[in-house]
């Protein structure tokens, strides 16, 4: 728990070793089964990326953003772009640029406001930006959409997209244990005094949306070989955000690992309505969501978290320091 | 003559229609611990918060070290060397003491990190008498502890001025006395201090000087002896027929 060891902990490398063998497991999936199970595969591993990269940013703030599909969509977008002209991964590269940038320009205008005209603004900043790619396309290009032609097949981007997620929980765990980290967890405390013991807690905001940007932007980047035909009602899809949200929190945003908890289940259920109720996905999406609010709304983690405490001190043993939210 | 570590000069804060700090003008020199003091309501705290960054002044200056400091944002201030603890206490309650103190040490006037930040906390635990209970998380702490966190939190950015907002205030008279010979210690020390307190025990026994406030305005300065018997200082606190 504590942010500042230069040296890794016992627990530090018991959890690399997990998640490495778990990476490694992960990474067989194309060698046993190239369809359904794949292409399931690549769901979750898109939206492990996708929440994670969002907890990065939300869940030591608790700002609830709604704009991970235009990061996602901006991505895409390079590719469908650029793919006829420049190398692959240099137009990933550009979609995480985009992202970052689109995150820095929301974070600046505002990340001073209260929770929830945040969440308001980015709503409604994805779909602005879905309408204005539409119009842009429509005058400048006058197709509706994009052909993005590559060699990658779905295991390709399966294994770049589990590569995607392992990064992003690198990133996170470089991140807990710096100064932006500790500063992290010290506005998520309080934020007066993080302003008081000389923390710039704007800009600490912004630097972390800014990554949690990059890459929701690089997983849109990825996608786009997969959707072969792009269009601004796929890449910018409000669903994504959506989904997202629902996910991460199902799973908890304390932890890094949490939204997992939430990604596994909550991808394969979708699946599953999406292919037997094409028609009411909205309707599971809504449920699902009032539920997790109302029910668990720290996450499957914060309730384990819940019952080993209880655990614990029922057992006589001293309680582990409580997790409960943040006033 | 030195520059003095902090000045006041004629500082405004208005809201709407109210003026909560009416052209105050002090100065606080190296080394020194000045009480501000005056009834509830009288603008002492929102003086703070002005040369903290809490708020910004609607009017005059604020010099730190002959620096303008007034109206930028907190974070600046705490880096260029001022301190503070709050009048309700507040403390980092997910985190352990350690932790706590050591937030004051890594962002601020002083930027440590890593295994220096981590000596540093522990040393000013010690010294405000939490040695040995680093990592109990202080949200399971007394009340007298959790203010001794947040006083090792603001010196562990060896601030320039510290601002002490009622430190010693909702203390039982044992704890009191522990507190007074806190601050009496830091006094020696030659830290700079502004502390706003209702104790007169301890302004008497602690300040070189005080500011007496009401309703915004500055009604004398000195001495604590002279200025606590200045009649407009006893009409203040006590009322005219008094006087």
């Amino acid at each position: 728990m504590s942010p500042l060891p230069f040296n890794l902990t016992q627990e530090e490398l018991r959890a690399g070793a997990v998640g490495a063998a778990l990476v490694i497991v992960a990474a067989l999936l194309p060698v046993f089964d190239q369809a359904y199970y794949l292409a399931l595969g690549v769901n979750i591993m898109l939206y492990a990326a996708l929440c994670t990269a969002w907890t990065l940013f939300s869940g030591p703030t608790h700002y609830i953003s709604l704009a991970s599909a235009a990061f996602f969509g901006l991505g895409t977008y390079s590719v469908g772009l650029g793919i006829d002209h420049l190398p692959f991964p240099l137009l990933v590269l550009i979609g995480a640029g985009c992202g970052a940038v689109l995150a820095g320009i929301v974070g600046v205008a505002t990340l001073r406001l209260s929770g929830v005209y945040f969440v308001i603004f980015t709503l409604g900043l994805a779909e602005l930006v879905r309408q204005l790619v539409s119009w842009g396309q429509s005058k400048i290009t006058t197709r509706m959409g994009l052909y993005v032609f590559t060699d990658f097949t779905e295991k390709h981007i399966f294994w770049m997209l589990l590569a995607l997620t392992v990064l992003v929980f690198i990133t996170g765990w470089l991140i807990n244990r710096s100064r932006l980290g500790f500063a992290m967890q010290v506005i998520g405390n309080d934020e007066t005094v993080a302003r008081h013991v000389g923390i710039d807690t704007a800009r600490a905001k912004i630097i972390l949306f800014m990554i949690s940007g990059a890459f929701i932007g690089i997983a849109g980047a990825i996608c786009a070989p997969r959707y072969a035909y792009i269009q601004p009602n796929s890449a910018f899809n409000p669903t994504i955000s959506f989904l997202v949200v629902i996910m991460a929190l199902l799973g908890g945003t304390k932890r890094l690992w949490g939204p997992l908890v939430g990604v596994i289940p909550f991808t394969i259920l979708m699946d599953f309505v999406t292919a037997k109720f094409p028609n009411h996905t909205s309707i599971v999406m809504g449920i699902a969501f009032l539920a997790i609010v109302y029910f668990i709304p720290n996450g499957v983690t914060g309730l384990i978290e819940q019952a080993r405490t209880k655990l614990r001190s029922r057992m006589g043993a001293p309680a582990v320091k409580p997790g409960e939210v943040q006033p | 003559m030195s520059m003095p570590a902090l000045s006041v000069r004629v500082a405004r804060k208005t809201f709407g229609g109210l003026v909560a700090v009416n052209d105050v003008s002090f100065d606080v020199r190296q080394g020194e611990l000045l009480g501000l003091i005056g009834p509830n309501g009288s603008g002492k705290t929102t003086l703070l918060n002005l040369i903290s960054g809490a708020l910004k002044p609607s009017g005059g200056e604020i010099l730190l070290g002959g620096q303008p400091i007034g109206g930028l944002a907190a974070h600046h201030i705490a880096q260029k060397g001022v301190a503070r603890t709050f009048q309700l206490v507040r403390v980092l309650p997910s985190l352990d003491a350690e932790q706590n103190v050591m937030a004051g040490a890594v962002f601020g006037h002083r930027r440590t990190w890593g295994a220096e930040a981590r000596a540093l906390a522990r040393e000013l635990l010690h010294r405000v008498g939490l040695g040995g209970r680093e990592h109990v998380p202080v949200s399971a702490m007394t009340y007298i502890d959790q203010k001794r966190i947040e006083l090792a939190r603001a010196l562990a950015s060896d601030p320039r001025v510290l601002l002490l907002d009622e430190w010693l205030a909702g203390l039982n008279p044992t704890e009191l006395q522990v507190g007074i010979s806190l601050i009496d210690e830091l006094r020696r020390e030659g830290r700079t201090i502004i502390m706003v307190e209702h104790v007169m025990d301890a302004i008497r026994t602690l300040c070189d000087r005080c500011v007496v406030m009401s309703s915004g305005v500055k009604i004398a300065e000195g001495r604590v002896e002279d200025a606590l018997s200045e009649p407009e200082v006893v009409r203040a606190y006590l009322g005219d027929e008094d006087a």
